[in-house]
Order: structure tokens, then C-alpha cells, then sequence
């Protein structure tokens, strides 16, 4: 018997978050950003934490309100210029950031979800994102990869990839348009973006569904992220403004 | 538009104008966010393109008019809320990213701080300053099909935004195809830069002088005004 996993804002965030922790925000600047729970966080006191996340919202909303809150030291993502309070904190030194491609950040995310152990991506390469990380070149004689060592000089002939390792957070709030009571998600339009891949790399996950829905009222072909990797839904509420 | 009528567009309206006449019918296309996005103003008679957006969304068609209701769940890649035409398509942004480094986006037009003679772009980071971030800009330049710059020829200080090998953080390497500026139309080839075209009233020699890297200029430089 599919049992329910319908509980408060309240009530998930007590038994899953903690000051220090780490927690995926999927989102698109200001759509498919889970609020209601990033403001339970807020209430709740919760500090010290580290987001994964694609940007920080617009000033004042989505992901912003934690920067207003100070309650981030820590950020990785791919762009907040948004956000001009995220980029002011990050100048006085409140905020560590971390920059990653947007697409290496979604395929970091993914492995981290599907128990991959990195990926080898072109992206970034002879960029500041090379910095710090493992480069591979083919060997197309010997058949196999070879990690590269010492200065790396731009070669446009040779087949290189960087190794982007995989990334993985204690809690993960999706936004879902509509969530049956056992956590079956169906996203709406560009709110989807981020949340299917982080859904799937959070120990926890805790969805906020615009609308909650009886098990059995979505068809199995229509659910986007399947019930057994959600661990609470609590009542969200529509976006009405980008 | 008549040829006579191009034949009067100036500044970015002729960027775009231009730029435009690189998509083919039926193209899967990614504009940056501002200028890029002009392109669609001056698409040539017979060719409609698919608008892609990283986040995760085929099909947009930009705002909706004053007034008029549209899902606030529709973004483009500045969050702003777009129109979706019939037979657009939404995914998520991990499979829009293996899209776009997959080679699946026809052609992404983008801005450039400087773009070199080897087709290297800088548009995202100025030492000493706090960057906005990438973005998607870097999956961007790896894998699209052809990649275009729209940029003015100078910066606000005359300074040449083309140059010989640039020396800022990097974008991404060798990956650009073309640049269109108010004053003509690069093809980055392995011999070097080319001039293709260049605006009416301005001649080669003109452009040269306010480019930062050495041109190759045929006998012949076409026009960006022409008959497509």
C-alpha cells in the first residue's frame, strides 16, 4: 500500500536540514525555485550552508532571500549576475564561490545522482575552468586515455577532456508543478530546468508541488521524477510572476 | 526587407541584419542574451528558425505584447518570461546541455570582451573584476555547429574588440567560425582572418585600420549588403 509522504514546510525541514549543511537548489533565475521551502529554511534558523545551484535568483526572491538571510558560506554555480547582493557579498568575502560551466554542473550533478564516478567533458578547456582539475588526452595509438601533467599548451589538434568530478548534497527541495502524495513528480514548462538531475543527488529530497495530487491520479508515463527518491511534499505555490 | 531599405540599416540593426543571413530554413539557433536576440528582427523572407534557450526550451518566440497572458513558467536564458509557439518542446537542462555539446544547436550567436584571429573568445571574465559567471556560455562555443560573434568593431574606446591573440581569460578556444561587426564580416579560416565583406561606404583598408589582428583580404571583398 503506497503510503503518503505529505508533510509541513515545517515539519520536513526539522527532520532533514541542518546548520552546515549542503543542499541542491535547482532553478532557473527565478522559475522552478522551491521558496516556500528556502523560506522555511529561513524561519527554521538553519545557517552555514553550502548551496548547489545554478545562479541566486533575482535580488530578493527565489534563492536571493538566502542571500539576503546570510545564512550561505558557501556557493557553487554557473552565473549571479542577476543578483547584485549575491555579487557584493561575494566581493566582501561573506559568500566562497565557485564557479562551473553550467552544462559540467548539470553532468557533476547527474554522476553524483547515478553513481558515476566523473565525467570527461570539453568543455572549459584552456579557460580559468581547467584550473585545478585533471586533464585526459586520447591516445588514439595506444587505444586509451592518458591524464596530461604539468602546463598544459592549447592544441586544437589533440582530443582533450577535462575530468569533472561528480557532486552530491545532503538535501535536495524540488519544485514540481504537481506531486502525487507518494512524491511522483510532473514539472511545468522551463521550471523543470535543474530538478530532475538534482532530485536525483540529494540524501534527502523534499518536494514543494503547486499542486498535491491523489496516488494514481498521474499516469506513469507523464512522471518525471519517480516517488521512491522523495522523501517528503509539502504544499508549494504557483509562480505567478517570471 | 528591400536591399534599398538594408542599404540604410547602421550600428547593430546592420550586425543583425547580417548575422541573420548565416541561419539556413529550419535551423535549431541560440542567441545571447541582448543583441543576439535582434537577429530575429531581420530573419530573410523563407527562413524561420527554432529558437533553443538552455534552460531547457525549443521554440520561443520572445515577450508576450503588453498585456497579454502568457505561463510565467516560460523563460528565455535571461529569465525573462518568453511566448512558446506551436511545436516547441521542453527538457531539462541536463539533456539541453547534451543538446548543445552534442553538436544538436545549428548555430549560437553570442558577444565577445575581444575575439582573436584564431577564432578564441573572451566574454565572460575581466581580470580584477567579479565575474557574472558563464553561464552556459562555454558548453556553448564546444559544441554548437557554427558559432557566430555580433560585436562592434571597438570598444567604447576605440579600442579593437579583434585582436591578433587575446590575452584575457578564455570562453572557450578555436571556436569561433564568423564575426559580424558594423564595419564587415570575418571568416576565421586556418590561414588566418578573413575579410568577407565589408558594409556599404567602408573600405577594406578602413576596416584594417580599426582591426587589432592582421586581415587576409581577397581582390574581390564581397558586400554584407547583397542579394541572399
Amino acid at each position: 500500500m503506497a503510503k503518503s509522504k505529505v508533510t509541513t514546510v515545517e515539519e520536513a525541514i526539522a527532520k532533514y536540514c541542518h546548520d552546515g549543511m549542503s543542499v541542491l537548489l535547482p532553478g532557473f533565475v527565478n522559475v522552478g525555485v522551491s521558496e516556500v521551502l528556502i523560506e522555511g529554511l529561513i524561519a527554521a534558523g538553519i545557517k552555514d550552508i553550502s548551496v548547489i545551484s545554478n545562479n541566486t535568483s533575482v535580488p530578493h526572491r527565489g534563492i536571493g532571500k538566502l542571500v539576503d538571510a546570510g545564512v550561505i558560506k558557501a556557493i557553487t554555480c554557473s552565473h549571479i549576475g542577476n543578483n547584485a547582493v549575491t555579487v557584493q557579498k561575494v566581493v566582501d568575502g561573506e559568500i566562497n564561490l565557485t564557479f562551473v560551466p553550467q552544462g559540467s554542473l548539470c553532468e557533476k550533478v547527474r554522476a553524483g545522482g547515478a553513481g558515476i564516478g566523473g565525467v570527461l567533458t570539453p568543455t572549459g578547456l584552456y579557460t580559468p575552468m581547467m584550473d585545478g582539475k585533471q586533464v585526459v588526452e586520447w591516445d588514439e595509438e595506444a587505444g586509451k586515455f592518458k591524464f596530461l601533467e604539468g602546463e598544459i599548451v592549447p592544441d586544437a589538434s589533440k582530443k582533450r577532456f577535462i575530468l569533472e568530478l561528480p557532486l552530491h548534497a545532503d538535501v535536495c527541495f524540488v519544485h514540481a508543478w504537481k506531486a502525487d502524495k507518494m512524491g511522483n513528480v510532473v514539472y511545468r514548462r522551463t521550471s523543470r530546468n535543474f530538478n530532475e538531475a538534482f532530485a536525483t543527488a540529494g540524501d534527502h529530497v523534499i518536494v514543494e508541488a503547486e499542486q498535491i495530487v491523489e496516488i494514481g491520479e498521474l499516469d506513469p508515463d507523464e512522471i518525471m521524477t519517480p516517488g521512491f527518491v522523495v522523501d517528503a511534499v509539502v504544499q508549494g505555490r504557483a509562480l505567478t510572476e517570471a | 526587407m528591400t536591399r534599398e531599405e538594408a542599404m540604410q540599416l547602421k550600428g547593430k540593426d546592420l550586425i543583425a541584419y547580417r548575422t541573420a543571413r548565416l541561419f539556413q530554413d529550419g535551423d535549431v539557433v541560440n542567441l545571447g542574451i541582448g543583441m543576439p536576440t535582434k537577429c530575429l528582427d531581420y530573419l530573410p523572407d523563407g527562413v524561420d528558425v527554432w529558437v533553443d534557450s538552455e534552460n531547457g526550451v525549443v521554440g520561443l518566440t520572445g515577450a508576450p505584447a503588453e498585456g497579454e497572458w502568457t505561463d510565467p513558467n516560460v523563460v528565455d536564458a535571461g529569465g525573462k518570461v518568453s511566448k512558446l509557439r506551436v511545436g516547441g518542446a521542453c527538457f531539462d537542462s541536463f539533456r539541453s546541455f547534451g543538446f548543445i555539446r552534442g553538436g544538436h544547436i545549428d548555430c549560437t550567436v553570442l558577444g565577445a570582451y575581444e575575439v582573436d584571429a584564431e577564432g578564441n573568445l573572451a566574454n565572460w571574465m575581466i581580470p580584477g573584476k567579479t565575474a557574472a559567471g558563464m553561464g552556459g556560455a562555454m558548453d556553448l562555443v564546444t559544441g554548437s555547429k557554427i558559432t557566430v560573434v555580433m560585436t562592434t568593431q571597438t570598444d567604447k574606446a576605440g579600442n579593437p574588440k579583434i585582436v591578433q591573440k587575446t590575452e584575457m581569460p578564455l570562453t572557450g578556444y578555436h571556436c569561433i567560425d564568423y564575426i559580424v561587426t558594423e564595419m564587415g564580416c570575418f571568416a576565421v579560416t586556418p590561414e588566418g582572418l578573413k575579410l568577407w565583406e565589408v558594409a556599404p561606404g567602408v573600405t577594406p583598408e578602413e576596416v584594417q585600420a580599426k582591426t587589432g589582428a592582421k586581415l587576409i583580404i581577397p581582390e574581390n571583398v564581397g558586400s554584407m549588403i547583397k542579394d541572399y
